[in-house]
């Protein structure tokens, strides 16, 4: 990996885009950031299959398609295995007629990745399949509706997991999916988020590089499914990150790394109170339940320290 | 855009032309619009990389301009940009 040419500033991403504009993702939509920059950052041909979800329907909209990459959708659970497929046949067609592999991309939803895709998402990583996958996580299931998905955070209000006087929104954690990334034993995973976007890119350098499955877990800001206001998604993702409530970090070859240190946390309620679907945490009939959330972010950004090998 | 009927559909609805999705123009999406003034603009690009769209557009030097058939109004452009070149304008 030694000889990747990460860059320095967002002036060194290259200009050409493989993403047409057109495609009908909502205004102020964080998904189609990481589809730019990950086209731009894989090196040479490229295949890209996604699962079904907002990012799929919205960019092919029959008889359009905004993707200027060969792209291939088969289904909500199986993106992971259709590009399981394609590798596998690429590698057949390479050794038989000397054709060279493209890399293989798959973008997958969280309700697409964390929950009906995980088994496919199991399998190509254990099979050790040639791909990036990449998960924008928008952290519900939003194409159908803001359904909860096991990468809805705790508090956050869906329509399957209202906040009421029953309960107050999801009460459940979410996932870890670097963690079940890394027990496959993945050379390569991290977290990427928009407001870092050199990070980002290098990020996607760095998966695309490594010959076997990688899996870069990207938030995503959702106006419509959060209800925050759409001009506000990068400023959103930037207080996500520096409220600990997602920290950026990777998994390389062995060693993690937290990329983007915060040395002193913004409150969790400035995150929470740009968006709808916090709101609620902010009253104080749920304040056990905002304290209970601001433990499980102090716990999970200590266990981040201990991996690294950094004090906490 | 001429409608096709069924006859002329490729098999398996696959989408010959890639990138076509530039024919459908979604500026009429816009309420207000981002006007850049190119007097303050310091070339950082952090618009155009965040443009969901994308309807930034790169040109020599770094500099950027909108594309008004595209772009949707959502503001990113305008709430990121570091020396608040970029003013939202209604256009109704
Ligand atoms: C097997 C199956 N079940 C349900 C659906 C309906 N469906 C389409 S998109 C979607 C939600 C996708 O959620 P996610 O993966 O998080 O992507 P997002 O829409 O949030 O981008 C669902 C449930 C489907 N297409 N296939
Ligand atoms: S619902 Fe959310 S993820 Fe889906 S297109 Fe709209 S903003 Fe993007
Ligand atoms: S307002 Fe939104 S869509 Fe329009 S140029 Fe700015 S970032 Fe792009
Ligand atoms: S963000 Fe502002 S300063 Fe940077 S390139 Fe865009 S308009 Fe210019
Ligand atoms: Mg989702």
């Amino acid at each position: 990996m030694s000889n990747l040419n990460l860059i320095k500033t967002v002036k060194d991403i290259p200009p050409e885009e493989y993403l047409a504009p057109g495609h009908r993702l909502c205004a102020g939509c964080g998904a189609p950031i990481v589809v730019r920059l990950a086209l731009k950052a894989v090196p040479g041909p490229k295949i890209v299959v996604s699962a079904t979800g907002c990012l799929e329907v919205a960019t092919t909209i029959f008889p359009y398609t905004s993707w200027k990459v060969p792209w291939v959708h088969s289904a909500f659970e199986n993106a992971a295995a259709t590009a399981s497929g394609i590798e596998a046949a690429f590698r057949a067609l390479e050794k038989k007629k000397g054709a060279k592999k493209p890399k293989i991309i798959v973008f997958g939803g969280d309700g697409g990745t964390f929950d009906i895709g995980l088994q496919a998402l199991s399998g190509a990583l254990e099979r050790g399949h040639d791909l990036l996958y990449i998960c924008y996580d928008n952290e519900a299931y939003m194409n159908t509706g803001i359904q909860r998905s096991s990468a809805t955070p705790k508090g956050a209000a869906t329509t399957t997991s209202p906040a009421g006087r029953v309960i107050p929104g999801k009460l459940e954690r979410k996932k870890d999916l670097i963690g079940i990334a890394v027990a496959h034993g993945v050379e390569y995973a991290a977290t990427a988020n928009p407001a870092y976007p050199v990070d980002l890119y290098n990020k996607l350098l760095k998966a695309a590089a490594v010959k076997g499955p990688t899996v870069i877990h990207y938030y995503t800001p959702c106006p419509t499914g959060w209800r925050s206001d759409p001009s506000r998604g990068i400023e959103i993702a930037r207080l996500a990150v520096q409220t600990r409530i997602w920290p950026v970090y990777e998994y390389d070859h062995g060693t993690w790394r937290i990329n983007i240190m915060v040395k002193k946390p913004k409150p969790v309620e400035e995150y929470f109170k740009l968006q709808g679907r916090f709101r609620h945490l902010l009253q104080p009939e749920n304040k056990w339940l905002l304290e209970e959330i601001k433990k499980d972010v102090e716990e999970n950004w200590n266990r981040l320290l201990k991996l690294a090998g950094l004090k906490t | 855009m001429k409608y096709k009927t069924w006859k002329d559909l490729p098999i398996g609805a696959v989408i010959p032309e890639p990138g076509s999705s530039v024919e459908y123009k979604t500026g009429t999406w816009r309420t207000f619009k981002p006007v850049i003034d190119q007097d303050k603009c310091i070339r950082c690009l952090l618009c155009w990389v965040s443009c969901p769209e994308p309807s930034i557009r790169r040109h020599e030097e770094n500099r950027v301009s909108v594309d008004y058939d595209f772009c949707k109004g959502c503001g990113i452009c305008a709430n990121i940009c570091p020396v608040k070149a970029i003013e939202m304008v209604s256009e109704l």
